[in-house]
C-alpha cells in the first residue's frame, strides 16, 4: 500500500500568536514550529496500517525550507521519504493544487492529512483535493480500517458518527482518536538523516484568495468575581448585565 | 443585484439554526437568496418558512438517498444549482458536512472559497471577509479574488431575524452518477433530542475537577435548568468520561455560544482555544490562580460540588 501523508508546519499548540511588517506577517520570531497535531494522528495511523499491512508512507509538505526539520520528524516517526513542495502557501487552493499534483504522479492508495491546519484552520484542503483528483473525501475522521482494497471509516458528525464504507483511493481529514502520537525513537532519529526528501517547484501555483492583514482580537476586560456564598449574584448579573439568560 | 444560493442542513427534520443563520447573512448582504436542501425528512412548511429568515425561493432535492449527508452528491447539487440559477455567491455554516461539501465545491465552480468568516464581507475594494485563524486567536481579512465565492461562516457571524414571508419550494431534480455515491453510508450513531454542541446558545462544561464520570449527573442538571448542550476538556474524553464529541478546544469543538460555563477546568491554552470566541465566559474553580479566570468575564471560585447545586437552583428561582 502507497500511503501520502501531507503535513503542515504550524506553530505549537502553546504559542503566542503575534503579526509584523504591518500585521502582513506572522511572527514567527521565537516560535516552536511543529507538525500539525492533526496530521500527526494522520502520520500515526499511516505507521500503524503500515505496520499491519506493508507498504510504503511518503511524507509531502507545501513550504519554504524553513519547514525541512518538521518533515525530517515525520521521517523519524515512520516515513519513508518525503517531499518538499518549495513554495510559500497562500491558501487552501494553492495548497491542495499541489498536492493533487504529487498525488496524481505518485498514484498513492491512501492519501491521509489532518482535518485542518491549526494555523488557519480553513478544514479545506482534503475536499479540495479529492475533487481534482475525482475521488472520495471524508473528514473528520475518528477511525480508519482497511480490508482489501475497502477502507471502514467512522466520521464525526455533531453529537455523534457516521460509519462509511469506501473504496481506495480516497483522501481522509484526521483527527484523534485515529491513532495515539507516536514519539520518535533514536533509531528513527538517526534514519531520518538519511532518508529521501526530494525538493519539487510548485506547477500550478493558483490561489483564490490573497490576505489584506492580519487583525487581533479586541482586548478582554476585567473579569467580574462573585462569591461563592452568593451565587445568586451571578445569575442576576447574567440576566441583566450579560443578558444572557 | 447579486443571486446567492445557500446550503441548508437538517437534522430529525428541522433546518438547522447553523443554516438560518447562513440565510440570515446571505440577507443581510443583500440581494436574491436561494436556498438548498436535501432529502425528503423536511416538510414543505419546514421549507417554505425559511422565507420568515430571507430566502425567497428554495430548491429542494427530495431524493431519499439525500437524507444522509453524502458529500459528493451534495457537492454535485448544490454545483448544479448554482449553475441553474446563476448563484455568483453560496454561502453555508461550518460543519462536519458543510467544509467538506464547500471544499468539493470550490473546484467544480473554480471559485474562491473562505471558512470560519466572523462578519459580513465589505465590498470596498474587492470583495473581503473577515476570518478566525489560529483557532480563535486571531483574525484575517481576507479578499476572495474569483468570480464565483462560497462563505463558510461560523455560528453567530449573522444574527436570525423573522421577516414574515414565506419562499416558494421548486423540486430541483440534479444529475447524479455512480461516483458521487462511492463512499457508502452503512449506518449513523447519533445523540437525539439533546441540544448539539456547536449550535447551543449556552454550554456547560466541566473537567478534570469533576473527579469522575459519576458526577456528571449535576453538570446535565444545570444545563437542562439553562437549555444548555454539555461540553467537556480533553483529559475528560479522554479518560473516557464523556463521548468525544463533547470535547471542547484545540483539537475539538470549536464552540461561540452566548455562554460559556467552564467548571473545574484549570484552563489550558489548548481549551481556551476552543471557546475564546463564546460572547461571555463563566468560569467556577476551586483554584483561584486556575488560568481560566484570566479569559473569564465572571468568575466564582469555589468547589464545583457546592456551587453547581446552589447555581441550578438560582437559576430555577430566577425563573
Amino acid at each position: 500500500m502507497k500511503i501520502l501523508v501531507c503535513i503542515t508546519h504550524v506553530p505549537d499548540t502553546t504559542s503566542r500568536i503575534s503579526f509584523t511588517d504591518n500585521d502582513q506577517k506572522f511572527d514567527a520570531n521565537g516560535v516552536q514550529f511543529i507538525i500539525g497535531p492533526y496530521d500527526d494522528y494522520a502520520l500515526a495511523r499511516a505507521v500503524e496500517l503500515k505496520e499491519q499491512a506493508g507498504g510504503n508512507i511518503t511524507v509531502l509538505n507545501v513550504g519554504g525550507v524553513e519547514t525541512e526539520p518538521t518533515i525530517r520528524k515525520a521521517l523519524a516517526i515512520g516515513a519513508d521519504e518525503a517531499i518538499r513542495v518549495n513554495a510559500e502557501p497562500t491558501d487552501s487552493l494553492f495548497v491542495a493544487n499541489e498536492i493533487a499534483k504529487v498525488a496524481k504522479d505518485g498514484n498513492y492508495d491512501l492519501i491521509l492529512m489532518g482535518r485542518e491546519s491549526i494555523d488557519f484552520n480553513g478544514g479545506m484542503v482534503h475536499g479540495m483535493v479529492g475533487e481534482i483528483l475525482g475521488i472520495p473525501s471524508l473528514s473528520p475522521v475518528m477511525t480508519l480500517e482497511i480490508e482489501g482494497d475497502t477502507a471502514k471509516i467512522a466520521r464525526e458528525i455533531e453529537g455523534g458518527k457516521e460509519f462509511i464504507e469506501v473504496k481506495m483511493p480516497f483522501v481522509a481529514g484526521c483527527q484523534e482518536p485515529i491513532a495515539e502520537w507516536k514519539i520518535p525513537n533514536m533509531r528513527g532519529i538517526m534514519s531520518a538523516r538519511t532518508k529521501p526528501l526530494n525538493v519539487v517547484e510548485p506547477s500550478v501555483n493558483q490561489s483564490g484568495t490573497a490576505l489584506q492583514k492580519f487583525v487581533m482580537p479586541p482586548a478582554k476586560g476585567a473579569i467580574k468575581m462573585v462569591d461563592a456564598d452568593n451565587v445568586a449574584e451571578l445569575v442576576t448579573l447574567l440576566k441583566n448585565e450579560a443578558k444572557v439568560l | 443585484m447579486s443571486s446567492i444560493l445557500v446550503f441548508v442542513e437538517s437534522a430529525d427534520g428541522r433546518i438547522k439554526k447553523s443554516s438560518l443563520e447562513a440565510i440570515a447573512f446571505a440577507h443581510a448582504m443583500g440581494g436574491e437568496v436561494t436556498a438548498i436542501a436535501f432529502g425528503n425528512e423536511v416538510s414543505q412548511d419546514e421549507l417554505s418558512g425559511l422565507g420568515n429568515f430571507g430566502a425567497t425561493k428554495v430548491l429542494h432535492i427530495n431524493d431519499e438517498k439525500l437524507n444522509q449527508g453524502v458529500i459528493q452528491a451534495y457537492a454535485s447539487g448544490i454545483a448544479q444549482a448554482m449553475e441553474k440559477i446563476g448563484a455568483d455567491v453560496l454561502v453555508l455554516a461550518n460543519s462536519s458536512l458543510g467544509n467538506p461539501v464547500s471544499a468539493r465545491v470550490a473546484i467544480k465552480m473554480d471559485a474562491s472559497l473562505v471558512s470560519n468568516v466572523t462578519e459580513l464581507p465589505s465590498t470596498d475594494g474587492g470583495f473581503s471577509v473577515k476570518r478566525s485563524i489560529y483557532t480563535g486567536k486571531a483574525f484575517a481579512n481576507v479578499e476572495l479574488t474569483k468570480a464565483k465565492k462560497i462563505l463558510a461562516i461560523r455560528k453567530n457571524a449573522a444574527e436570525v431575524k423573522e421577516l414574515g414571508g414565506s419562499a416558494n419550494v421548486e423540486v430541483f431534480s440534479a444529475n447524479f452518477n455512480d461516483a458521487d455515491f462511492s463512499a457508502k453510508i452503512t449506518s449513523t450513531e447519533k445523540a437525539t433530542g439533546d441540544i448539539l454542541l456547536p449550535e447551543a446558545e449556552i454550554v456547560v462544561s466541566g473537567g478534570r475537577g469533576l473527579k469522575g464520570s459519576e458526577n456528571w449527573g449535576m453538570i446535565e442538571e444545570l444545563a437542562k435548568e439553562l437549555g444548555a448542550a454539555t461540553g467537556c476538556s480533553k483529559p475528560v474524553s479522554d479518560m473516557g468520561w464523556r463521548p468525544h464529541h463533547e470535547h471542547v478546544g484545540q483539537t475539538g469543538v470549536k464552540v461561540s455560544p452566548q455562554l460559556y460555563i467552564a467548571i473545574g477546568i484549570s484552563g489550558a491554552i489548548q481549551h481556551l482555544a476552543g471557546v475564546n470566541s463564546s460572547k461571555n465566559i463563566v468560569v467556577i474553580n476551586k483554584d483561584p490562580e486556575a488560568p481560566f479566570f484570566k479569559a473569564a468575564d465572571y468568575g466564582i471560585v469555589g468547589d464545583a460540588f457546592e456551587v453547581i447545586p446552589k447555581l441550578t437552583e438560582a437559576i430555577k428561582a430566577a425563573k
